[in-house]
């Protein structure tokens, strides 16, 4: 039995056993001078890892007495997180290195923060998620304040760790009301007891861990630490932070919903939607008025966290997939963004003031096309890959009947598409002034032109991940 | 006799205290690490109460976990809070504003 126990989690004791291995090696080494090697493993690992669970894994089993689930739901998540992990620490190596950041203990941190992050997303019990959402939370509070001379980046740490220690309270504080009135901690226990009807503690459980994972997933009316975090943190982590844990903690919110408390979905559909709601238009009209593009980036993440909600509002096998074909567009189209992102400097030194990007066309008109292709994308404008994504969770919702739920998201869409069109349009028709340079190594421009061409050849099938998202949402939605 | 409800009733006084504490605190950063130990430790009383009324070792399990963790955070927070002096020269929740929000 414990054979098979330890077989489940491979994956994840392989990292973890990787992480700690990476450790020892960078402090008796040659410390920071392992930078890049390590760096380079650590993203080698995250890909042998994904193609190992993508590949390999079948069926679903759940191990240690159920506080493990691998199932196709997981993997799914798991391997979108191990690649987007992957691809932002060998983009942003370059960038760490010229600011003298290029520290070995960051891809250490990554790599933990991704084991806490297959911990959620596999979570078969109120237990493991806790304990994984803080492994993941720990490791990212740490990297928030990973530029230590910086009083921006030490403040942004500050304020994450704050508003994060919070957001595990009130998770914590549900997760023992749930155990309390449901008498167990296993997710399947949980759903055994909501069978015989739902007693308000249970409820109460459920509002407060709801509310602790929508501080995770920086979802409206917990979306305040988003723009100064962002904003503050060293743009690589700023880059990570869009990423890969937006897509565990919205999995790990799609695991509970579903896997715990699946037969009462109205009790948490509304709360979900009315989130959903909030964080699109929150995203969408705060976002017009920001000059940095870190912070505008920090809004558009909160308006993108609001269409995957939607999907999940639906409750329905399909809003599922949606949510997880949503999530995993929306990661390829960030990391895109955040290349860019980061090779923006003057001087020498990293801008992201907006006004910056005038007139950038005539300098650079291959990135500036790029750029574009990635900012349609994200206001969602057909036949870009964003537009899909849109289309899928307003598709469910409407299924579901929430149609009113999708008017929402298409007006807040249209609202949004402005300050993406902003952008587009100091680019191409801005008043020349004094300009920004874009000094990209290889592997942020090939980021920056292989997302961007995937936007518009991923129209087509959008390179098949319909199909295992599908089978991912089946596994989760009996 | 001292029931189920009043384990809780005190656990949940001490949460609403250490949130309080969190938001209407303008002084001091340390005061609120204080208050994030206060949720974490109303929720472990919550545990033990439920654990030992229900009869099931499960919520001590948990308790155990919540209390390495929140020793973890704990160095953490204190550790993102030296490095913040450093650069600040002061622990002032008003001083963190260098970003508007």
């Amino acid at each position: 039995m414990t054979v098979t126990d330890f077989h489940t989690v491979l994956p994840e004791v392989l990292l973890a056993v990787y992480a700690m291995a990476a450790l020892l090696f960078g402090v008796y080494t040659g410390k920071d001078k392992t930078t890049g090697l390590i760096t380079w493993a650590t993203a080698g690992v995250f890909v042998v890892l994904a193609l190992l669970i993508g590949v390999n894994g079948e069926g679903a089993q759940s191990a240690f007495g159920g506080l493990f689930i691998d199932d196709a739901f997981a993997r799914f998540a798991k391997v979108t997180v191990l690649l987007a992990g992957a691809a932002v620490l060998v983009m942003s190596y370059d960038y760490m290195n010229r600011r003298g950041l290029a520290r070995f203990e960051y891809p250490v941190l990554i790599a933990l923060a991704t084991v806490g992050m297959m911990m959620m997303v596999s979570a078969g019990d109120l237990m493991a998620l806790y304990v994984g959402l803080e492994l993941q939370s720990l490791a990212l509070y740490v990297v928030a304040a990973f530029r230590r001379d910086s009083a921006k980046s030490t403040e942004a740490g500050l304020k994450y760790f704050v508003l994060g220690s919070m957001s595990s309270g009130l998770l914590l504080y549900g997760a023992s009301l749930t155990y309390g009135y449901a008498g167990t901690t296993l997710f399947s226990g949980i759903i055994t007891t909501l069978e015989h009807g739902a007693p308000v503690g249970l409820l109460f459980g459920l509002v407060f861990m709801l509310s602790g994972l929508a501080f995770k997933v920086s979802a409206a009316p917990f979306h305040m630490w988003t723009p100064d975090v962002y904003e503050g943190s060293p743009t690589p982590v700023t880059a990570f932070f869009a990423t890969a844990p937006k897509v565990a903690a919205m999995a790990l919110l799609a695991r509970l919903a579903h896997d715990a408390f699946g037969t009462i979905p109205g009790d948490w559909q509304q709360v979900i939607a009315v989130m959903a709601v909030l964080s699109m238009f929150v995203g969408a009209i705060a976002a017009i008025g920001q000059k940095d593009i870190k912070r505008l980036m920090a809004y558009s993440s909160i308006a993108h966290m609001g269409y995957a909600l939607l999907g999940l509002a639906a409750g329905t096998a399909l809003g599922v997939q949606a949510m997880l074909v949503y999530m995993a567009i929306y990661v390829t189209m960030n990391i895109g963004t955040f290349a860019f992102i980061l090779s923006l400097e003057r001087d020498g030194q990293p801008v992201s003031d907006i006004s910056a990007l005038n007139m950038f066309s005539k300098r650079e008109p291959l990135k500036a096309l790029a750029v574009l292709i990635l900012m349609f994308s994200l206001a969602g404008v057909p036949p870009m890959v964003g537009f899909f994504g849109k289309f899928y969770v307003l598709k469910a919702a409407l299924d579901a009947g929430l149609t009113w739920l999708a008017i929402a998201g298409a007006v807040a869409s249209v609202i949004g598409a402005f300050y993406y069109l902003r952008i587009v349009y100091f680019m191409y028709f801005g008043t020349e002034t004094e300009g920004v340079e874009s000094r990209m190594g290889t592997v942020q421009w090939l980021a920056l032109i292989v997302v961007a061409a995937m936007m518009l050849v991923g129209a087509v099938n959008l390179f098949g991940i319909d199909p295992p998202a599908a089978v991912a949402a089946q596994s989760l939605v009996q | 006799m001292v029931g189920l409800e009043h384990y809780l009733t005190v656990a949940a006084a001490l949460f609403v205290i250490g949130i309080f504490g969190i938001f209407l605190n303008r002084k001091n950063v340390i005061v609120i690490l204080m208050s994030i130990e206060l949720m974490l430790l109303s929720v472990n009383i919550n545990l033990v109460a439920f654990s030992s009324f229900l009869g099931d070792l499960v919520g001590q399990v948990f308790t155990m976990f919540v209390l390495t963790v929140a020793a973890a955070e704990a160095a953490i927070g204190l550790a993102i809070l030296v490095s913040f002096f450093r650069t600040r020269g002061t622990i002032d929740v008003e001083d963190a504003n260098v970003m508007k929000g």
